[in-house]
């Protein structure tokens, strides 16, 4: 298996890429809750925070259309909203036999309905984009900086190393199961289905023990090399000139949103 | 690559920001008092420890296994990480898988991420380590037996609270989501007491150091017994009321003033530049000011750093 | 054909001053299998020394010694300072540990974080540390690969930065744990190469016989938790019956 498909980063020169990743990180957070923000049906400003987001698509050489290609990934938590369509009152659009029921899409049903994926479909993309132009380790660096707890920091920096270790274990295991999964001639192949999960929740005790006794041997590296308990990082990053104006242009034009949102 | 096993993970957008920040509030209060258990509790080991075993439960919620008509069962991994590495350490761990689901792969948002820690990391890992311990000293069977249906449970847990939230945003209909989510996760729950079950007994056959007296996962209080119970039996009684009776739910949620009836949710802090929570007087006309001139100070403090700042 | 020794290229170098000390080192694993009784062994500052025996004599519990993270009955001594558990500390910054597993030596997200990890637990301020990184990873030939994500390097990449981690150190003695296993043959020459270029002591547990008579002068054999054989490569390697009796093949 070939571990770039896991990586989101892509290497460019772009304005993004260079820019501090605490600013990255703080204007896209800001984003998605100014998205939150907004309220049901502010159209215009939907179209202000899109134009935003193309924008930093643009900046960060990726394309215009980058960010789109990739945000299908929230599409199937849609369904969850769709109940909205029927359950906010207001004047009816078009009403159906769902089953044994009667559904009646209302135009409030309907406002909110569009207006929460929108709000998700921004949000989403941005959240693809700062990935896309901030490598991880810079990322967990500015999740130091923005004074996440140094322990968990460094358990998500530990998580992203051996990942990419244990998926390519799993894999394995994976092959190897897949392997022996044939089935004689004219007989139906599998077993049943509690001896499948007993093969399953066998692979995840095998790699939930290797994983434990990796552990046990990485403790011993880092001790080898005089870890004693506290960890110490050199942070490579520093603001410069150039972050503070984009941080400050994009919090002012962000706001200007928010205000477009409500008239 | 999509690896979220279950269709818990929120994506921004479907939460209101007052319920993504009482979230947040909860699972940060939460974490921080598992963060400095853990610290005294595992010491200098417990950073390559927890790291690994992030990337464990990253890992193993890969391995599925057929169940029919082309479904699969999978493990989401709370109650598992519970039971081998005590409640605090789990949650820490699980805090660690959700976010980089969320950073690395956008598999549930960043302002929602609050609640989905707390539906798929500490709620899971406090019933599934809640009720384990309560069998502390039975046979292998009946701990066996009991870790299953607190996996099982946990998984119930998380999709009831998803839907709660998703409910009291104004994101779903409750008599709808409900019944939808605690449908299909009763189901998805059954693949994930499947695996625990079946890793359980693989690690207490292979190393039964791990589980045994003076192990992590032997150390917690009886307060878990409780708080486990306490939340598996909430979820046992408000499933079958919630499925059966939303117009009730909703009434009490009102009566407790989580939502106004007639207003479909509590969606935005700021609307028309009022605050909800101070009415329609001068005072939050006042406020609206106030959030705009910090803002425009914000923006001049960053011009000014900018100018301070070495090229 | 084997290859012919000339005598005189392999005379065991004059002892000045002894950079690793063992003692009489028992230890005994918490489930009661004990591991080693009583190794004592000697390098000098300069020696480059192969350590071989079969699976289970004892070899990586010895090495696991040799910077305290084990502690057995007997006695450690790095240039002169006995181990004990207020100098650890010192200790093992003096002793450099590779481990075989390069994935379990090379635990942060990026090479540079890693091989800065020993110099900043030393306590250095950062310019010290930023000079460390990058003489380290001149030495391994690996400038350029400083910024690079460590799931992102080959095998051969990895145990030659996971040597730089232990390089940034400055240690006195290096003690590598299989360095050659699972190389292909241009990364295993390259390391070959390295490692002979490398101008410091060093004790190496191996199970490449090739390795060890092309590189090392030196040779030890531990077999059951005892040091069997030290002496001259060519003559332990001549050595059939020894050879033989511990599980070992002529290259």
């Amino acid at each position: 298996m070939h571990f770039d498909a896991f990586d989101r980063y892509h290497e460019k020169e772009s304005f993004l890429h260079r820019l501090d990743p605490r600013v990255k990180a703080l204007l896209t957070i800001i984003f998605i809750v100014s998205n939150a923000l907004l309220p049901d049906g502010a159209w215009l400003a939907f179209v202000c925070a899109w134009l935003f987001l193309n924008a930093a698509n643009l900046f960060s050489q990726l394309g215009i259309g980058y960010t789109f290609k990739r945000s299908i990934v929230a599409l199937p938590f849609a369904l969850i909203a769709v109940t909205v369509l029927f359950s906010i009152p207001g004047k009816p659009l078009y009403t159906f036999q769902f089953f044994m029921s009667t559904l009646t899409v209302t135009d409030a049903g309907f406002l909110r309905f569009v207006s929460i994926l929108i709000r998700s479909w921004l949000s989403v993309q941005m959240a693809i984009l700062l990935v896309a132009v901030t490598r991880f380790p810079d990322l967990i660096h500015a999740l130091e900086h923005l004074k996440v707890p140094a322990i968990l920091t460094t358990i998500i920096a530990f998580l992203y190393r051996y990942l990419f270790v244990l998926i390519d274990e799993v894999s394995r295991l994976l092959r190897a199961r897949e392997s022996r999964s044939g089935a004689a001639a004219g007989n139906r192949s599998g077993g049943g289905v509690f001896w499948r999960a007993k093969v399953a929740g066998n692979m995840a005790g095998q790699l939930f023990l290797r994983s434990y006794e990796r552990s046990d041997r990485i403790y011993n590296a880092m001790m080898s090399r005089g870890y004693s308990g506290h960890l110490y990082t050199l942070n490579p990053h520093e603001m410069k000139p150039r972050d503070y104006y984009v941080t400050a242009f994009a919090i002012a034009v962000i706001f200007i949103v928010q205000v477009v949102g409500r008239f | 690559m999509h690896f979220s096993p279950t269709p818990l993970h929120i994506p921004d957008g479907f939460l209101s920001v007052a319920i993504s920040v009482v979230c947040w509030v909860i699972t940060i209060v939460t974490l921080s008092l598992a963060i400095s258990k853990t610290n005294k509790a595992l010491g200098e080991k417990q950073i390559p420890l927890m790291g690994v075993m992030a990337a464990f439960i990253f890992a193993a919620q890969m391995i599925n296994f057929p169940v029919a008509g082309g479904t699969s069962g999978h493990l989401l991994g709370g109650a598992l990480a519970a039971i081998v590495l005590g409640p605090w350490a789990a949650m820490v761990v699980m805090t660690a898988v959700v976010a980089v689901q969320a950073l690395l792969f956008q598999d549930g948002g960043l302002l929602v991420m609050g609640a989905n820690i707390l539906n798929m990391g500490l709620v899971t890992a406090a019933i599934g380590y809640g009720l384990y311990r309560a069998v502390a000293g039975q046979s292998k069977a009946v701990k066996l037996g009991v870790a299953g249906i607190a996996a099982w449970l946990s998984v119930m847990a998380g999709a009831l609270l998803t839907s709660l939230q998703l409910w009291l945003s104004g994101t779903s209909q409750l008599g709808i989501v409900i019944p939808a989510m605690l449908g299909v996760h009763s189901l998805i729950g059954l693949g994930e007491a499947f695996i625990t079950v079946a890793a359980l007994s693989f690690i207490i056959q292979t190393r039964p150091d791990l589980l045994g007296e003076g192990s992590e996962s032997a150390k917690g209080g009886r307060g878990w017994v409780v708080a486990g119970g306490v939340i598996a039996l909430a979820v046992v009684l408000l499933s079958p009321f919630a499925s059966g009776n939303p117009d009730g739910l909703e009434r009490v949620a009102i009566d407790m003033g989580f939502i106004d009836s007639g207003q479909s949710a509590p969606y935005s802090i700021i609307p028309d530049y009022t605050l909800p929570f101070l009415g329609e007087t001068a005072l939050s006309t006042i406020m609206a000011g106030v959030i705009g001139v910090i803002v425009v100070g914000a923006v001049i403090v960053l011009i000014g750093r900018g100018m301070k700042a070495k090229a | 054909m084997p290859v012919t020794h000339v005598k005189s290229n392999f005379q065991m170098p004059e002892c000045e001053g002894d950079v690793l000390v063992v003692n009489d080192l028992h230890f005994s694993y918490p489930d009661g299998h004990a591991a080693l009784h009583g190794v004592s062994l000697k390098l000098c500052g300069g020696d480059k020394v192969a350590l071989v025996g079969p699976n289970g004599a004892g070899k990586s519990t010895l090495m696991l010694h040799l910077n305290g993270i084990l502690g057995g009955r007997g006695e450690v001594q790095i240039a002169g300072k006995r181990l004990t558990r207020e100098n650890l500390p010192t200790i093992r910054a003096m002793v450099g540990l590779v481990f075989q597993n390069p994935d379990d030596q090379l635990f942060s997200p990026t090479v540079f974080e890693d091989v800065a990890f020993g110099p900043l637990h030393m306590g250095l301020p950062e310019a010290d540390v930023r000079t460390r990184v990058d003489a380290a990873l001149e030495a391994v030939r690996m400038t350029g690969y400083r910024d690079r994500l460590s799931h992102h390097l080959s095998v051969g990449e990895k145990k030659r930065i996971a040597i730089a981690t232990v390089l940034s150190m400055n240690p006195s003695v290096l003690i590598l744990d299989e360095p050659s296993a699972g190389l292909d043959p241009r990364a295993r020459r390259t390391l070959i190469n390295l490692l002979r270029e490398l101008p410091i002591t060093m004790l190496v547990s191996t199970h490449d016989m090739k390795l060890v008579q092309e590189l090392f002068p030196r040779t030890i054999v531990m077999d059951e938790g005892r040091v069997v054989a030290d002496g001259l490569t060519f003559e332990i390697l001549e050595d059939e019956a020894l050879l033989n009796a511990h599980g070992l093949e002529k290259p």
